[in-house]
This record gives C-alpha cells, structure tokens and sequence, in this order.
C-alpha cells in the first residue's frame, strides 16, 4: 500500500497542501443472526478504499474512493485539496496542528483464537441452540441470538513521515428474548443489549459468554417481566448493574468530554456539551470517589488500538479525579488550542470518513465494594440492569434512561422483580450522589458498538469499563 | 456510476456466474459531498464515491449473502463464491418461498443534472450565505450542506431489472446566541429549489426570540409541534409497528386492531414512494414496485407494509414494494410516509390556543414501550410558552414522556402545509400538530 499513499501526498503537497495523510482501509466482517429458529442472515462483507485529508490555504479536505490503484489516487488527492480550497473561502483562521506527529509502527490486536478461523457452520451452531433454549420457554415470541466479527487491516501515512500499519479485530455476539401478551412486551438480553456485547478479542470473546448456558435464565426473566410490578415512581435510592452504567458513562461523560464538542463542532447535529473549558481542573463532576480514566490501551476494550486516525499512540487519560474534571478526549488541531499535544483519540468509520473525536475506552474507576455487601448495605432501593431506552439533552445534562429488568431492595436483599425501570437525572447532581462503587471483582469493559456522531454519520466501536454502582436520591418511575 | 446499461451488464454477469437456484445482485454506487460548517466557518468538507455488490444466493432454502465494495471480475467472482459457500454450511429457511418476480415499476422524476453537478465551490458559496446571514445578527451558524448522486440497480434470476439514478439535496443549520438556537432544514431532489437564504431566516428568526428563556414548570400542556418534531412522531410509528416482521411477531401496536381506531380520526397516515411531492423512489431492494400502503384511514388501523418474504409467511399477501437490502433483519418498512393535512394555520393554532407550549424540534428521541410507543426526548431550538393566543416568552427545553399514538388521538388541529423531513430512514412529509396535552416530565438549564 506504500506505493498508493506515496503517491497521494505527493500530489496533495504538488497541489498546495501544506499537511497531509491517507489512510488506506479494508474491512472485512461477518455477520450472523438467528431468529425465532431461523437463520435469518448470513452476510459476509468486505469494505475497502483509501481517503486523503488536507490542509490547503489553512483549511481542511477530504475526499475518498473505494478504487484502490494509482490513478484514483491522484484523483482523490487532487479533489481533497480542491475541496480544501473552496473551504477556506469560508474560514476564520487557519488550522494549527501543533507539533508534528512522526510515527512509524505497526500494531495487531492480540487474540487467543483467530475469530475468522472458526467456522461458519460451528458459529451457527452455537447461536442455534441459544435460540433453540430461548424458545423453549412458553411466552417467548421473539428469539434472536446473533454474532458480529471484523477485521480492519488499516495504513495510515502523513506528509510529516508517519506510516503505520494496524489490523484490529473484534468479536461481538448477544442473545435476546422479547415476550408478549395482552399487548405488552417484554425483553431480555445478554451479555448486553442493543444487540450485543463486542471487545478486540477473538473468539475467545464467545466462549466466554456461553450465549446457550445463560439462554433459559433470560428467557425466563422475560416471561416474568409481563406478570411483574410496574416500577414505582418517586426518589429512591438506586444501584445500576455494570451493563447500565456503561451506558450512563457513555452519554453523560464520554460524549460530554469530547473537546471538538466542548468547541462547538457538533452543535449542528449532536450538540454541544456543558463541559465548557472555564471549568477544566476545577469542576465538581461527581462525588469524591468517581474517578474516569480514557484508556485506549486496556486488552479487549472495544476502544483498544495501536494508534488513532492522526497517527497519535494510543494513551492513558484521566478525566475525573475524586470527583473533579481534569480532562478532555483531543486531536492534534483541539489539543493546540490548550496548548497541549493531542492525546490520540481521533478515530474514522471507515476509510471514507474523517477522524472525529471519539471516546476509546471511558471507564469508571472500580471502588471497593462487593456487589452482595453493597446490596447488603441498602435499607431501600433499587437494583436496575440492562439498558433498554436512553435520552441526553443536547448539552449532556438532562438525562433518561430505563432498564430491562429491575428488583427491589428491602432491608438489604433483593426482592420483587420490576418492569418498566426508568430513572432520570441532571449530570453533575446525579454522579455527585454516586456514594459506593464495587471493586474489580465486578468490573467489565462493556462494548458499544453503536455510538453515533458526524455529518455524514459516522459509528465507532468504544468501551465502558464499570461495575455496579449505587446512587442516591435519584427520581424514578418515569412511565405511568 | 455506471448507467443502466453497465450495471445491466454487471449484473447479467454475476447471474451468469452463480451456480445457485436463484440469485439476487443489488448494485449501488454513490458520489457524495458534504460541507460541514460551525462557529460560522467550513471546519469539515468531504466527498466519497463509493460502490456496493450485494449477492444473495439461493441453494434450495438455504441462503448466503456476501457483499463487497467492487464490481470488477475477481470481486464479483470472489462474492458469488462466498455467498454460495454461506447458503452450502447453513440451515434451510421453510418460511423461503422465492426471490421475486418482475413487476412493472413507474419510472420517477428523482434526478437533477444541477445537484449531480454540483461543485465544492457552489456549496462553499451557499454555507458563505448562511454563515454571513447569522453573522449580521451576531449569531453563529453551524450546519451541512449536502448534495448526492446514486445509482440503484437490481437484477435477480427470475427475471427482475430495475434501476433507477437520484439526485439529493439536504441543508440543516443550527444558528445560535449564547443563551438560545434555531434550526432550519431543506430536501429537494434539485438543489436550485433550495433558498439558503430562507433557510438562514428562518433559523436566525427562532435563535432570535427564543434567547433568554426561563424555566417553566414540567407538567401536561396543550402543544403545537411544528413539522421538524411531527415527523418524529412518524418515525418511531414506522419503526415500532408498521412492518408485517413487528405484526407477524406479535409486538407491534397494529396486533388485534386492525379495522379498529386507534388514533384520532382526522389522523391518516400512508406511504407511497411514488408521490412527487416526497423524494421519489420507484421500487424497493427487491426490484418489486413500490405500491401505496394506507396504515391508517381516518384513524383506522387499515394496513402494513411487506417485502417478499413476509408475504410468502401469509396467505394471500403480496410485496408491497417495502424491502431493505437483504441481510438487514429490520424487516419491511416504510420509506416515504405521509401524515394528511388538515385546514389550519400555524398562526389560527396559535391564536386558539389559551395556554400551552410551541415546540419546535425533539432532541435524542427514543422508545420506552414499543406497543405503547412511549418515547422520551428533549425539546430543543426553541421552545416557548403560549398565554391566550400568543407567544409570550422562550422556557427552557423539557424532557417528555409521552405515548405517541395516544398524542395522536388528542389532535386538535391538523396544519395545512406540509414540510418533508428525515432523521432517520424514511423520508416523512408532515403537517404541525396541535395536540390537546403533552406530557413534559423533566426541564433543563437552558
């Protein structure tokens, strides 16, 4: 691939780029669904091309193409600074990048079992004895159990002498059974929902979850949920299981510290966030004990690399310490703004996209409790687990969320299971109640294989390392 | 691109290759641009032209599909192959019947030679326009500017060739004060119909007098949804109920109601591709010919839509011309819905209305009961109290609940003009709503 993005920086910097870099993609993925004891689809994919972003006249370009050969290549970079040109008929100042990035490398992600090695027909296997066990329960009318696999062989080149070459590899799967009856619908999933559980692992990643061991288990709390209380409304106390944590981390602070955000580049579409720059080093996000780190290092994190879009290493961030904001996720171009260098969280999906600021892994320090002594330890309350709806403002401060399932707290045991979980908070107030957090024993780095943002839209694959956590004073019981 | 007699000759090529009993081949190429502007300056432009070979094999009942971004010889050999390896290793579908057979499809008016050539420079001019506009009202103008070109091409062994080129273009701003914000959007399959000026007023005009909110109370108000939020509305119905998959499964609101009202009576909402005054489409990604679907008739559960396979699990049902690309387990859906005007005026909503709230545009919408369609969402770019027939002041955004087919069943004015919209897949031409109680439950800080 050298030979395409040589030449695509020569003719961006025979064009009048003044910085340049091509990133050069083929992704290679499977994906496998069955559903209600059909094999729903099996669909083998393979995405590749290469695209040129620019500085030109101090503003940016990028144009993309999935023909990979040499000719394309100057059509590409000729247009990208094309495009970078119009742009900077539009500008207000010139992009600084701050120093330059030289790297030269390669990275792989480490997996036990190479995912692309295991057969279709063993892969199917599995998820059609989970669907078979799934259905097996009266009251399911819906089994789904799924697998996701791919394999990102990635160059990236720079006009500064970077080349880099990584393959990342991810497998996700998931099972969910939904239930009805008397036009109400109830659903359970696992490991995660919105489909599946996802981490840079191989197939390794599968076996572990034992998709047709915890089958029966999830149909059943499915069937249950449609006979089960409605949750109560009013403020209680509250401990989110790590699968619905991650998702809060997610929408309250992972997006919320993403600095081209913070800046006002998203306000179009996304929004904006209330983490504005005043209050860097010195506001209280949460209580004493929240501590967030972005780790794009972590093994098997969703958001594990070698190195970002802009050819940056992946690091180590802290975000919150004993409650206090301290960071932001930058690039090369936000990062200068503070006078920092960029902390290599500029990701693409795909090579006909731009790196944006994406989370890697945003994750919740463990604390010190077991999850049983944590229970043990709550006179009244909540325990809810696995997301099922949820909805931030456009700031990152209002938000809404509601879980699959859900059991009381009584005098330190669980009791009655709950449908219909809902609970609501503004950011700051809702972490700053956060008063216990369990320790490593409970901890997991959750995938999201969903997290949308950019115009046009792009998804990135990040992580949430959690375990559960309690909170108090919390408003609850949203749905009438 | 490749013109309807390359792709014919690409996809006559892949059937010519396939061993299997039945193939598919969907052939989609794109060229798209799209310049991104915030802070009132282009901080993102980009442009991609793009291929994709979709091929479904059929062996028996047994099915494979592979994809690929190419359509040269190794490529298209290459995914044959593998589609018939898949379909080789799984398990049989009973429910399979067959792919489909040819329909007759109209052909559409859905291209513009302005918006296929439109150039780097002519978007960088119209954001120029927008950005300037804000600027001489000391607001700051984000945005994207987008113009498309596609080719769709479908040809399959049972005889099915359709193809079909579009052109699209689409901008939306967010213009904002330090204390409030606008939006404005435009489509149009012809980009000179676009008034980026009008765009831009529209925008400033909201940010304008929506600056300076206060907090009011949560709590169940009278609405008025403009268009940009009725069309949300639209959405999570499609998705949640309206495809025969969500029927057959026994989790969509239509299960046991159909012929009965279950929204207002005044409420008639259908889909038809065909209909110029949406962004016309002439067949699905079967190749089988869009038909109208009337889901509901004078607020009668009338209908869902289908693809082949959905109807291959009934007797008696056909393809309404609905399907997603195969491999895509959505199911069925709509993708060119319309909600029926009614007679009012924004301005006669407004005057009628003692006390309530004008809501402009719902933010990070998403369901908390799909048969109930519960959704939660923020309001956003200007919400603002009505006392006694007229806006009195900007309030802070609200956070609601609401159930969507129990709003739709406490209209109380219909607006007589209708806007096209699009957050997610279907494009929804939408007139505003007057809606006699909504219920906010939560308010943020600004």
């Amino acid at each position: 691939m050298k030979h395409i993005t040589d030449r695509a920086l020569d003719v961006a910097r025979s064009r009048g780029a003044t910085y340049a870099d091509v990133r050069i993609v083929n992704l290679e993925s499977q994906t496998l669904v069955v559903r209600n004891g059909v094999t729903e689809a099996v669909t083998v994919g393979e995405s590749a091309g290469l695209g040129v972003r620019v500085l030109a006249d101090g503003a940016w370009g990028f144009a993309s193409s999935s023909k990979l050969d040499l000719g394309e290549a100057d059509k590409v970079a000729a247009l990208a600074v094309r495009i970078a040109k119009a742009s900077a008929t539009v500008k207000k100042g010139d992009v600084n990048l701050g120093q330059p990035v030289v790297e030269r490398g390669s990275y792989r992600t480490p997996v036990q079992i190479d995912p692309f090695a295991v057969s279709l027909e063993e892969k199917l296997s599995l998820l059609l004895k989970a669907d078979e066990i799934m259905r097996a329960i009266k009251g399911i009318v819906v089994a789904e159990s799924s697998m996701e696999i791919q394999r990102e062989f990635k160059t990236f080149a720079n006009s500064e002498g970077s080349f880099i070459e990584q393959v990342l590899i991810e497998t996700g799967c998931g099972i969910e059974a939904t239930s009805a009856k008397d036009g109400e619908v109830q659903r359970r999933s696992y490991p995660n929902s919105v489909g599946r559980h996802q981490g840079t692992e191989g197939f390794e990643f599968v076996l572990r979850y034992d998709l047709p061991g915890n089958a029966a288990r999830i149909a059943e709390e499915a069937v249950a949920l449609l006979s089960a209380k409605q949750c109560p409304a009013g403020v209680r106390t509250i401990i989110l299981d790590g699968t619905q944590l991650a998702l809060q981390v997610h929408e309250s602070c992972g997006h919320a510290i993403e600095f081209d955000r913070v800046l006002g580049s998203e306000a179009a579409y996304a929004g904006t966030s209330f983490l504005t720059i005043d209050k860097l080093g010195t506001f209280r996000y949460g209580s004493d004990i929240v501590n967030i780190t972005a780790d794009a290092t972590i093994p098997g994190g969703l958001g594990t690399f070698g190195y970002d879009d802009e050819g940056v290493p992946a690091q180590i961030t802290p975000i919150v310490r004993d409650g206090i904001f301290k960071g932001y996720l930058t690039s090369r171009e936000t990062a200068s703004l503070l006078g920092q260098t960029s902390n290599g969280t500029m990701r693409a999906d795909g090579w006909n996209r731009i790196p944006l600021i994406r989370m890697t892994n945003i994750n919740l320090e463990p604390g010190t409790w077991t999850l049983d002594d944590l229970i043990a330890d709550t006179d009244d309350g909540i325990y809810m687990q696995t997301n099922k709806s949820w909805s931030i403002d456009d700031k990152r401060l209002n938000f809404q969320f509601g879980t699959e399932i859900a059991w009381e707290i009584v005098r330190g045991k669980l009791g009655a299971m709950l449908k219909n979980a809902t609970y609501t908070g503004i950011t700051p107030q809702f972490w700053g109640k956060c008063d216990a957090i369990c320790n490593r024993d409970s901890w997991t780095v959750w995938g999201t294989p969903n997290c949308g943002k950019g115009q046009p839209s792009q998804t990135a694959h990040v992580g949430h390392g959690t375990a559960p956590a309690r909170f108090r004073d919390v408003q609850v019981g949203l749905m009438k | 691109m490749f013109g309807d007699q390359e792709a014919k000759r690409i996809i006559e090529s892949v059937l010519a290759y396939s061993t299997g009993d039945q193939t598919e081949v969907v052939l989609y190429s794109s060229d798209a641009a799209l310049t991104r502007f915030a802070n009132g300056y282009i901080h993102q432009n980009v442009a991609e032209s793009n291929v994709q070979l979709s091929v479904r094999v059929v062996l028996g009942k047994r099915i494979g599909i592979a994809t690929v971004n190419a359509a040269h010889n190794d490529a298209i050999k290459r995914t044959v192959d593998v589609a018939t390896e898949i379909a080789r290793c799984r398990e049989p579908d009973e429910h399979f019947i067959s792919l489909p057979g040819p329909t007759t499809y109209q052909p559409v008016d859905s291209f513009a030679v302005r918006t296929a050539e439109f150039t780097p420079e002519e978007r960088a001019s119209a954001v120029a326009v927008i950005c300037r506009k804000a600027a001489e009202s000391q607001l700051i103008a984000s945005g994207a500017f987008e113009t498309s070109t596609s080719e769709l091409a479908i040809g399959n062994s049972e005889g099915v060739f359709a193809f079909q080129t579009d052109t699209l273009a689409n901008v939306n701003t967010v213009i904002m004060s330090d204390t409030s914000s606008g939006y404005a959007d435009r489509y149009a399959v012809d980009v000179d119909q676009i008034d980026v000026e009008a765009v831009a007023a529209e925008a400033i005009d909201k940010a304008l007098r929506s600056r300076n909110p206060t907090r009011l109370d949560p709590g169940t108000y009278e609405v008025i949804l403009e268009e940009y939020a009725v069309s949300d509305i639209l959405d999570f119905i499609a998705f949640l109920g309206l495809s025969a998959k969500a029927v057959e499964e026994e989790r969509s609101f239509m299960n046991g109601n159909f012929g009965r009202r279950i929204v207002g009576e005044g409420i008639n909402i259908w889909d038809d591709a065909m209909d110029p005054r949406g962004i016309p489409v002439a067949f699905d990604f079967e190749g089988v010919a869009k038909q109208r679907v009337d889901f509901f008739i004078n607020g009668v559960a009338n209908a869902v839509c289908y693809d082949s396979y959905t109807a291959g699990k009934e007797k008696n049902k056909t393809s309404t011309g609905h399907a997603l690309p195969a491999g895509d387990t959505y199911g069925p859906l709509p993708g060119n819905m319309f909600l029926g005007p009614g007679t009012s005026t924004k301005e006669e909503m407004l005057a009628s209305t003692k006390r309530g709230i004008w809501v402009s545009r719902f933010h990070y919408t998403r369901d908390v009961h799909p048969t109930k369609v519960v959704v939660t969402g923020m309001t956003r770019d200007g919400t603002f109290l009505i006392e006694n027939g007229e806006i009195t002041r900007p309030v802070n955004n609200f956070r609601f609940t609401q159930g969507y087919l129990e709003a739709l069943n406490n209209v109380l004015a219909i607006g007589k003009e209708t806007k096209i919209q699009r957050e997610l897949y279907p494009f929804n031409r939408v007139p505003a709503l007057k809606i006699a109680a909504w219920n906010f439950t939560g308010v943020t800080e600004y």
